[in-house]
């Protein structure tokens, strides 16, 4: 019942969070708004029992990666509003219109499209036993390390390559 | 009776977090499509990635634990593609001194 209401409320700011974070002139204030949208989402995943990914959301999201943008934007010097940042009404009509078209296509896909094929109910009990019986993070880590082993060594390769070209993209020139 | 059978299987949190989930997306759409200022464009990007991120955990109660396992892979891919797209920002702004999308048009016709 207060799981239900929580994640509702959770649910509710993620959304409110979004709409401003977007219309916000002020670099800096969305920032802010989207550390909050990625806390609710948190506490979404929290309440979907992924406990780990909700942790990783918090430390990663909003935590690292939002921290860089905040260190960029102070970086540039860019914390002032500009009032060229939204586009006009013709720019709003195009862009309102191709969202709510993906929202439509997005909707139709998650209540239509799942009976083409039969319905597993794994459910939220069988990831929680789970959870119980190898631990919230074990759960996660067995098959991450065991069936895709390959795929996160790719991953690690994939992060030196973004370092390295980070460190490239970055240096100023010296000539 | 698709719509009671998918809430049946996630549960309403989980048919919620669906909606939510289309709802962040498209919010992240109409953010790319109507700022101007290339970071912001960026968290506009970051919100749809997790926007992703949470219709596959609310599937991973329905398929199973893979979803979780996709949604690390996402989020290691967001880092990378964060530190190298703020980077080329930048590199960008060193050369313009703006950040404004408008103005790039070197690759523009």
């Amino acid at each position: 019942m207060i799981q239900d209401f929580l994640f509702q409320a959770f649910a509710a700011s993620a959304i409110l969070g979004a709409v401003i974070m977007v219309t916000r002139r002020n670099p800096v204030s969305a920032v802010i708004f989207l550390v909050g949208v990625f806390f609710a989402t948190s506490g979404m995943f929290l309440m979907l029992d992924a406990h780990y990914i909700a942790a990783i959301n918090v430390i990663l999201y909003g935590g690292a990666i939002m921290v860089l943008f905040l260190f960029v934007l102070m970086l540039l010097n860019l914390g002032h509003a500009d009032w060229r940042d939204l586009r006009g009404p013709v720019g709003g009509l195009i862009g309102g219109s191709i969202s709510i078209a993906f929202l439509g296509v997005l909707t139709r896909l998650f209540v239509g499209g799942t009976d083409a094929r039969p319905v597993v109910e794994i459910a939220g009990s069988a990831l929680r036993e789970a959870a119980a019986e190898q631990g919230v993070v074990g759960v996660v880590a067995r098959p991450l390390f065991t069936e895709y082993t390959i795929v996160l060594e790719v991953t690690g390769v994939l992060l030196l390559v973004s370092i390295v070209g980070t460190i490239l993209l970055a240096r100023r020139e010296r000539t | 009776m698709s719509e009671a059978g998918l809430a049946g299987a996630l549960g309403l949190n989980g048919l919620i977090a669906l909606f939510v989930s289309a709802i962040l997306f498209s919010i992240g759409v109409i953010g790319v499509l109507l700022r101007r200022n290339a970071i912001i464009v960026f968290m506009c990007v970051e919100l749809m990635l997790n926007a992703a991120n949470l219709s596959l955990v609310a599937f991973s109660r329905m398929h199973g634990i893979e979803g979780q396992i996709f949604v690390f892979f996402v989020m290691a891919v967001a880092a990378a593609e964060a530190a190298v797209g703020l980077a080329i920002i930048i590199a960008i702004f060193r050369h313009y001194e703006v950040v404004d999308l408008d103005r790039f048009r070197l690759l523009k016709w």
